[in-house]
């Protein structure tokens, strides 16, 4: 049930930023964030002195192969800046948009009136260098228990391989197939078409996908996202100071969140649902809002399976009913009842890593959307991770 | 099947602990051994200090019948490292033992002959101080070499 004093309600978002996708960039992960950063303080029309949180996900690392190498503290040094606090996101926690909850905390407790939020990423420039950074073996000798030990061994080197015993057992037990998977992907391109930061643009027909190379059954070549280097910054502000800034103030009608064990190796139910289905639970129980006030959705495409996943869990399709709800494009399109994925997502648009999503759902409510704009979009679902799970209902009037 | 092992790159070993080397080393002794509740009963994998049903200490390893079904497979086609340039089968297989007790391995057999459903029993490939559970079909004899 909806409540007033939820943290949320004391919250918007007020400003977003994003960098070119490179790959790779010529520009180094600090640069990039930099950008992203001074891009939503500049958009939401505050100073860069009134910034007084700053977060990122999911803490800096040095391994992983780029994919997270700046932390707040040397952005925090470049910027010139006095934070009161800061916090790494937990690794994978609620997913991406867990540094995005902890900002909404730390504003909604009074700690802090604006916080940058930011995710970057170097993946390409990582890939420049070991084509087998990416990979899920880590750096040391043996794998160990919370890193895909129980799947590594057995040559599981990519979360393909994992997601794709989820696209499988979906088929099984649906009894739909690679034609309809194949509909997330073309759906995407068709709209990364209007999206001139999107790295591919160029539109895609089923034969497109059917043709395209295997990679891991039944998810080929166009399944998957590709790796970038980019940054993209989300603005948080409190919301008696949000409605005095440039923008019209995006509210977070409601929130949800989960946390899953994929990559400790602990799996239920049967490969059709993932930890993902508490996160929905919990955004719908925070509002009376209902799934039919969804103007559009920006859903978590790592992988195409990931899609029809996600509208299960947020319930913006019914059980078994997003293969069918996708397949055709139709439903889906700008003009369509759900227009999904309006930048092309991952999978065209390039691993922004989540926040690529928030930031087209606020470039939707704002009207920023060009030729893929959705007409009279005011409400935005926008949902992150494959391993940790967060979702958002963003709303602006 | 042999040969389709060896052709690939060495395997990356798991990190022996004192809740998983059973599960890794169990092989030894020709035994899949899976973490079982001694208070409620319950199977538990992966294996874990306390039972996550009934919170208890009272977890410990015991021999299951190695025999299951595949629940869902992939075939990987990409050669993510040099030698990787087989299709290979990764599968959750489900332990007759209980509902939904997944372990994940690669399935030896022929990948076109793989399905969903498939009735696999466990073999082990020991390599260092590791014994990987792998499965091949059940019953169907001639699948391994």
């Amino acid at each position: 049930m909806k409540r007033e004093d939820y943290p949320e309600k004391q919250v918007c978002i007020t400003g977003i930023g994003q960098t070119k996708a490179g790959r790779p960039s010529d520009r180094s992960a600090l640069q990039l964030t930099l950008e992203a950063c001074l891009q939503a303080i500049d958009d939401a029309g505050i100073s860069v002195d009134d910034v007084d949180g700053l977060i990122c996900h999911p803490g800096k690392t040095p391994e992983g192969g780029g994919i997270s190498p700046v932390g707040t503290v040397e952005t925090m040094m470049a910027l010139g800046i006095r934070p009161v606090w800061t916090n790494p996101s937990s690794h994978e926690g609620p997913g991406h948009m867990a540094a995005i909850f902890q900002g909404i905390m730390a504003i909604a407790t009074g700690l802090c009136k604006h916080v940058l939020c930011f995710r970057s990423v170097a993946q390409a420039t990582a890939r420049m260098t070991s084509r087998s950074s990416t990979l899920l073996t880590g750096n040391r000798e043996r794998v160990d228990p919370g890193n895909n030990a129980f799947t590594v061994p057995y040559h599981a080197y990519s979360p393909v391989n994992l997601w794709a015993l989820y696209a499988q057992a979906y088929f099984d037990k649906y009894g739909v197939g690679e034609e309809e998977l194949g509909w997330v992907a073309v759906n995407g391109r068709r709209h990364a078409m209007h999206n001139p930061n999107a790295i591919y643009r160029k539109p895609i027909t089923i034969d497109d996908y059917l043709d395209a190379r295997m990679i891991s059954t039944p998810l080929r070549l166009y399944d998957c996202d590709s790796h970038i280097d980019g940054s993209t910054a989300i603005l948080l502000s409190a919301k008696d100071l949000a409605k005095d800034l440039k923008n019209p103030p995006i509210n977070i009608e409601a929130m949800g969140m989960s946390m899953g064990a994929f990559g400790e190796g602990l799996h239920s139910g049967d490969f059709t649902m993932t930890p993902a289905e508490v996160c929905g639970d919990m955004l719908w129980n925070r509002t009376d809002w209902t799934p039919k006030d969804v103007d559009c959705a920006q859903i978590y495409d790592g992988f195409s399976i990931h899609v029809w996943l996600w509208l299960e869990a947020v319930r913006l399709c019914g059980r078994g009913e997003a293969a069918g709800f996708i397949a055709g494009g139709e439903r889906t399109a700008i003009t369509g009842e759900l227009p999904l994925n309006t930048s092309g997502g991952q999978l065209s648009a390039g691993r922004f890593h989540g926040y690529g999503h928030t930031h087209e759902a606020c470039a939707q409510l704002w009207g920023r959307g060009g030729e893929r704009q959705v007409a009279g979009a005011k409400t935005c679902m926008a949902v992150n991770g494959g391993y940790g799970y967060g979702a958002m209902l963003l709303n602006c009037d | 099947m042999t040969a389709r092992s060896n052709s690939m790159p060495a395997r990356k070993l798991p990190l022996l602990t004192p809740e998983t080397e059973a599960f890794w080393t169990g092989g030894k002794n020709g035994e899949l051994l899976i973490q079982r509740c001694g208070t409620c009963g319950l199977y538990q994998h992966p294996p874990l200090p306390i039972c996550s049903a009934c919170r208890t200490e009272t977890v410990a390893s015991a021999a299951v019948s190695g025999k299951g079904k595949v629940k869902t497979f992939t075939i990987n086609h990409q050669p993510w490292m040099p030698g990787l340039d087989e299709p290979f089968v990764f599968a959750a297989v489900e332990l007759d033992e209980q509902a939904e007790l997944y372990i994940f391995s690669n399935i030896l057999a022929a990948p076109e002959a793989v399905t969903s459903g498939m009735r696999v029993k466990v073999s082990f490939e020991h390599l260092d101080d590791v014994w990987l559970p792998m499965f091949t079909p059940d019953g169907e004899a001639g699948d391994e070499a």
